[in-house]
């Protein structure tokens, strides 16, 4: 029989589906305001700057609102994970084997800190796109170039992290625990050897 | 259980590179674009760096104007002696300009070698006679509540035109079709599009952006908070 282990807290799969959603619907509304042919398609901008906008403010408010109101010490110790890198994930990067991970391999701790990063930089420069447009002292000459790029990098990362979780046959079992929060402790042992569930 | 604190915090050292790197782009990010994008601009008409060619489609209502060739006037009066209303044939029976010259938006972007055709505005408005003290022209847009003001001057600078083609195509609807204002030297919000109607008036206005607090001369890098 099967035994799984415990992956991922509630707060942890809240925050990953919150995260998900609102950058699925940003997305979707940038593009309608990005891509020419979309904007003729449907028309209506006003609308969409502001269905794009308020999602946007929206979306860092649940963030931090899931952060602050759920299980903080344990997010505080997932952040800790996440910021070690010990020699075996350099091995791991460099692709040499064997390279025992820990709970997280070091392609996900990657992953991890610069999707955090590009909040705050999607944040950022978002703010900026809108009280530019009210105000000509907010207006910087990069700020759209770094907005849209955002989107490149983080499409291209999306498209990787995606791969993994749902067609990869060896990593695909992953999306259990992103939304059950468990996984089998056998498949948990080969991917994050070094890992020991709670 | 391996020691928590096992390895280099390189994570945080990651995040904060990365945000230093993405704020201090608001910068630099401009610069280094736009030389990347001239240093393959040869390739770039073939294989189009990014999937829009550089432009948005900007609109400030909820649709956008479609052009009728049966019904559709280019209205031109105010303080004139002969009012006029040109159907799309009789504008292009004017005498025909093209030039190629760099759009600039005033969100930072920029599309470089647009391919314009169309009619200096001096040649519609032989066809009104302005009356002597008149010193500025407004531009109504077909998009309600658009529109814009130039002085007389600034209509006459040598690359400012009316233009009804775009890249050797008739001008795209979400372009301004069936015409549109250009003038290179000035941001995107003065180049009106969708124009239905050229006013000739006393004194320049406030118009539609003008009224959101941007610049009434909108000289590309010297106005709305650039090159000051
Ligand atoms: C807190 C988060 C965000 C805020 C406050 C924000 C805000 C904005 C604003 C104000 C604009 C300008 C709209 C205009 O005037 O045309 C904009 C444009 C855009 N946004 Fe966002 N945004 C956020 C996140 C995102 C995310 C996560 C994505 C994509 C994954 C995205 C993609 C885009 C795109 C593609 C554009 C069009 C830019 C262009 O015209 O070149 N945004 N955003
Ligand atoms: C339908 C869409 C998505 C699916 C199916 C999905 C799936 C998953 C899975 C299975 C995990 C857990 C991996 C593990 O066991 O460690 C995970 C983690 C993660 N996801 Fe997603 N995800 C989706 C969308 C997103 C989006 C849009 C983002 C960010 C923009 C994102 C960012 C992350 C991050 C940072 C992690 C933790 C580190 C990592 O595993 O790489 N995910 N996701």
């Amino acid at each position: 029989m099967t035994r799984y282990v415990r992956r991922f807290s509630r707060t942890e799969r809240t925050l990953h589906w919150a995260n998900a959603l609102g950058f699925f619907v940003l997305l979707a509304s940038g593009l309608v305001l990005y891509l020419p042919s979309l904007s003729v398609l449907v028309g209506r901008r006003p609308l969409v700057k502001d269905v794009h906008f308020w999602s946007g403010i929206g979306w860092v408010s649940l963030l931090a609102a899931i952060a602050v109101l759920g299980d903080r010490r344990g997010l505080v110790r997932t952040a800790r994970d996440v910021d070690r890198f010990g020699s075996d994930d350099v091995r791991f990067l460099l692709g040499r084997r064997p390279a025992p991970q820990g709970r997280f391999n070091a392609g996900q701790k990657l992953n991890t800190v610069l999707t955090a990063a590009f909040t705050l930089l999607f944040f950022v420069s978002g703010m900026l796109l809108w009280l530019g447009e009210r105000d000509t002292r907010f207006r910087l000459a990069g700020t759209v170039i770094l907005h849209d790029g955002l989107m490149y990098v983080s499409l291209l990362l999306l498209v990787g992290h995606l791969y993994l979780a749902v067609i990869h046959p060896a990593t695909r079992h992953a999306l259990r625990g992103i939304t059950l929060g468990t996984v089998d402790a056998e498949w948990a042992a080969r991917h994050h050897a070094k890992w020991t569930p709670e | 259980m391996p020691d928590a604190h096992e390895g280099k915090p390189v994570g945080r050292a990651v995040f904060l590179t990365t945000v230093a790197a993405g704020v201090t782009s608001l910068l630099w990010g401009r610069g280094v674009w736009s030389r990347v994008s001239s240093a393959i601009s040869p390739v770039e008409s073939l294989v189009p760096l990014v999937p829009t060619g550089g432009w948005r489609i900007y609109t400030v209502s909820g649709s956008m104007p479609r052009f009728d060739p049966a019904t559709w006037r280019l209205e031109v009066g105010g303080a004139v002696g002969r009012p006029a209303a040109l159907d799309i044939h009789e504008l292009r029976a004017l005498p025909r300009v093209d030039q190629v010259s760099t759009f600039h938006c005033v969100t930072g972007w920029t599309v470089k070698n647009v391919r314009w055709g169309g009619v200096r505005i001096a040649d519609v408005l032989a066809h009104v006679q302005p009356q002597p003290g008149a010193t500025a022209l407004r531009f109504v847009s077909a998009e309600e509540p658009y529109d814009d003001y130039l002085t007389m001057e600034q209509a006459a600078l040598p690359d400012v035109l009316l233009a009804y083609e775009m890249d050797g195509k008739p001008l795209p609807r979400e372009h301004g079709a069936p015409l549109r204002l250009v003038i290179p030297d000035m941001y995107g919000y003065k180049n009106v599009k969708w124009l239905k109607r050229i006013e000739v008036v006393p004194k320049e206005g406030t118009g539609y952006w003008e009224g959101y607090g941007y610049d009434q001369d909108a000289w590309v890098g010297h106005s709305n908070g650039y090159g000051t």
